[in-house]
């Protein structure tokens, strides 16, 4: 829309503003991971900025992905994903792991408990 | 995946276990729909900008006046059982998005490409991709009103779809129609599994 040209370096930060600019996250969680709100990110996630104390409102008593605490909060994923990762080192959020197993066994039970699931639906 | 090895192993016993599956296909064709006839929830939109690590893939200095591209997924969420959950992914609509659709199927326990025999030469892209990452796929036909009925075989011969990868009509709109293909998806999942467990050989994805 004949937008004024634009400092790019300032667009390319802007979404991770809230972050401090960080764009790396301390570990790497899958977009599909759950994370629950631990009794600690109850008491304290309040302190813990505005952004971070939604999501731990997001997942206070019931398991969300990664995808849904961005989707609820309209972070973007990437920078939902530097949030949620420090406030699991920080104990505020429990993280439960996707399913990246490569034990055979283990995949194929997963499968099995999933292809059991889809026919109840 | 190359992620796999590296990545400490996250806790299974005792906790939750979440699963993906990823809907493809091109822009328009159904994937939205198709994620939410089977979602307990609307489905629900994630954002990804595409910064500076994106530039190699897709360089936005060759998009004048943009600095990030935005790329939205949609995506729904089945509750299995308390400790079970399955996410179904729909992939970002432009193929050039490729980086995301990394992302997406990383750990995938399959795939479905979504197919619009109306304009069939869209599920090239997302076929050559999901063939060339030894993903277990499945090719879904989706039959909208009006649209001209093919023949399968003559589609598999059209997309030049392999005779190991599964082809099913169905109706992304129709609940027990989108089930089935996902149980078809896992099906095949588990067949490609069990045929490369007997192979001796390591598992492709995850």
């Amino acid at each position: 829309m004949g937008q004024p040209h634009e400092d790019p370096r300032g667009a390319l930060v802007r979404p991770y503003a809230v972050t401090r600019g960080r764009t790396e996250p301390l570990r790497d969680i899958a977009i599909e991971a759950v994370l629950l709100t631990t009794p600690t990110g109850v008491q304290e996630s309040r302190f813990a900025g505005h952004d971070k104390q939604r999501i731990a409102a997001v997942c206070d008593g019931r398991p969300q992905s990664l995808a849904e605490i961005a989707a609820y909060t309209r972070l973007p994923l990437g920078v939902a994903r530097v949030l949620v990762a420090d406030m699991v080192a920080d104990g505020l959020l429990a993280l439960h792991g996707a399913a990246l197993s490569d034990v055979y066994e283990e995949r194929m039970e997963l499968l099995e408990r999933v292809l059991s699931g889809l026919r109840r639906l | 995946m190359d992620f796999a090895g590296s990545k400490p192993r996250q806790t299974r016993r005792g906790g939750i276990t979440s699963a993906k599956i990823v809907i493809a296909g091109g822009f328009g064709v159904g994937k939205t729909t198709m994620v939410g006839a089977v979602s307990e929830i609307e489905p629900l939109t994630t954002e990804a900008v595409m910064t500076a690590a994106g530039v190699g893939i897709d360089d936005p200095s060759k998009v004048p006046g943009k600095g990030t591209t935005t790329v939205a997924m949609d995506f729904g969420r089945i509750t299995m059982a308390e400790d079970l959950i399955l996410y179904l992914f729909g992939t970002p609509g432009q193929t050039r998005f490729w980086f995301m659709w990394d992302e997406l199927i990383r750990g995938a326990l399959g795939a479905a490409v979504l197919v619009d025999t109306r304009r069939i030469t869209d599920a090239f892209a997302p076929l050559d991709y999901f063939e060339n990452r030894g993903m277990p796929y499945l090719v879904a036909l989706n039959c909208f009103d009006g649209a001209p009925r093919y023949d399968l075989d003559e589609v598999r011969e059209a997309l030049a779809i392999p005779q190991h990868v599964p082809l099913v009509l169905c109706d992304a709109r129709q609940r027990d129609s989108v089930k089935h293909v996902l149980i078809t998806v896992v099906e095949h999942s588990m067949m490609m599994l069990r045929a490369e467990h007997n192979r001796g050989e390591a598992a492709p994805v995850g």
